[in-house]
């Protein structure tokens, strides 16, 4: 377990992620320009589109439909789970659970890379089709967290605008359209891009950790203002969660790479989409918790300690 | 030259209101705007986080009638939960129909 701690928390992207945390620290000038942090994002989500698209194009389908209903299944159970721990022993409101519970069942796609690239690292690869998960497992969690809302209460924001807000989201345009070009053109199509596409990826995702480490950072700093709960909540449900993902996808038939690959996704919470569409949708829900929690806490911890941990447990479960 | 006076209103928003902010403008009897991102500070606190996005100022010229309306509008649907500010002032232009 220690070993695999060690491999993890000296990789590049997880090294780059710290040093963006004690650049933000030292109050250095280092920022990325928007425009840039809009690039490696576009680029990282199309690529593993891509990628996941041209290995789903020779992959059987039936490989895939067990852990796609798994993963359906996680999408819609994760943001209840989170609701009713957030309301019950935290609580809290039912517009900042809602809020909340949205980001913990959605998925970060950065969180599945880093992880993706751990199992490959650790030399047990995830199935080539995961993207294909990330996906399915981004939408459903959100539109589930709104409808506690919109069916429990009457406010301000709108329903249909949040949906909008996430279906047409950049994470899952890209996403969808990078596993339909994959798909179309296959692996011969991939071939072509693979220089831009491939090659240059884990570099992409080092700057780009490097970014997220200063936007944490940034987060930190409302951590006083969230309370104890919400930490131990950002800490402790990823791994309820991170289980049942690693559990559940061993069963469905997923390698011991891809079961901890799984779990590091339904342990992740977003803070691409569901930010978007809940700040649209539940403009009375406070960004402070969302945003901390999800970015502050829950991404710091599964890139350094439970990415290690979901693989740890898949092995143990494996063998 | 001859000019008119009419009324500037400038809207500073959180980036995530622009489309809805622009589609309802119009609907009020704007007929055009000017967009900017921008960011700063405010009594909600710095919004210049990308993850909720910048802000935006939309600065559209129109008649005194449409300038309250919008006004109006604004104060009534997002004052309340969003990061919004509105204000008009008067300006001289020149093509004093084409605004109206």
């Amino acid at each position: 377990m220690l070993e695999i701690l060690l491999t993890n928390l000296l990789s590049p992207i997880v090294l780059a992620f710290a040093l963006g945390i004690v650049a933000q620290l030292i109050r250095s000038d280092l920022s990325f320009p928007e425009p840039l942090y809009q690039a490696l994002s576009i680029y990282l989500l199309l690529a593993i589109g891509l990628k996941g698209g041209a290995e789903l194009s020779h992959t059987h389908w039936a490989v895939v439909l067990k852990p796609a209903f798994v993963t359906l299944l996680l999408g819609m159970l994760t943001p209840i789970t989170s609701y009713v721990v957030l309301r019950k022993i935290g609580r809290m409101d039912r517009i900042n659970a809602a809020a909340i519970a949205a980001h913990y069942g959605s998925v970060s796609a950065v969180t599945f890379i880093a992880a993706q690239t751990f199992g490959q690292l650790q030399g047990t690869p995830a199935e080539g089709f995961m993207p294909a998960l990330v996906a399915m497992l981004e939408v459903p969690a959100i539109v589930v967290a709104l409808m506690i809302v919109f069916l429990r209460s009457n406010h301000h924001g709108s329903w249909r605008d949040g949906l909008h807000e996430v279906l047409t989201g950049r994470s899952v345009v890209l996403l969808i359209g990078g596993l339909l070009i994959g798909y179309l053109s296959g692996m011969e199509g991939l071939k072509q891009v693979e220089p831009f596409f491939v090659s240059g990826f884990k570099g992409a995702l080092t700057l780009f950790l490097l970014e997220m480490g200063l936007v944490a950072a940034r987060r930190l700093r409302d951590l006083r203002k969230v309370g104890a709960f919400l930490i131990g909540f950002g800490i402790l449900m990823p791994i309820v969660h991170g289980v049942l993902g690693v559990v559940l996808g061993s069963w469905a038939g997923l390698s011991e790479g891809g079961s901890a690959v799984l779990g590091a996704m339904v342990a992740s919470a977003s803070y691409i989409a569901a930010p978007a569409a809940v700040r649209i949708s539940i403009p009375e829900a406070n960004p402070t918790y969302y945003l901390t929690a999800s970015l502050g806490i829950t991404f710091p911890f599964n890139l350094t300690l439970g990415i290690p941990l979901y693989f740890a447990l898949a092995h143990w479960i494996g063998g | 030259m001859l000019t008119v006076v009419l009324k500037l209103v400038t809207i500073v928003a959180e980036r995530v209101l622009q489309e809805r902010l622009l589609h309802e403008l119009k609907e009020l009897g704007a007929r055009g705007y000017t967009l900017t991102e921008v960011s700063g500070e405010g009594s909600r606190g710095v919004r210049a986080s990308e993850w909720e996005g910048h802000n935006v100022k939309i600065e559209t010229i129109v008649s005194p009638e449409v300038a309250d309306r919008i006004i109006e509008h604004i104060a009534n649907h997002y004052f309340q939960h969003y990061a919004v500010i509105v204000y008009a002032q008067p300006v001289e232009v020149v093509r004093g129909n084409k605004y109206i």
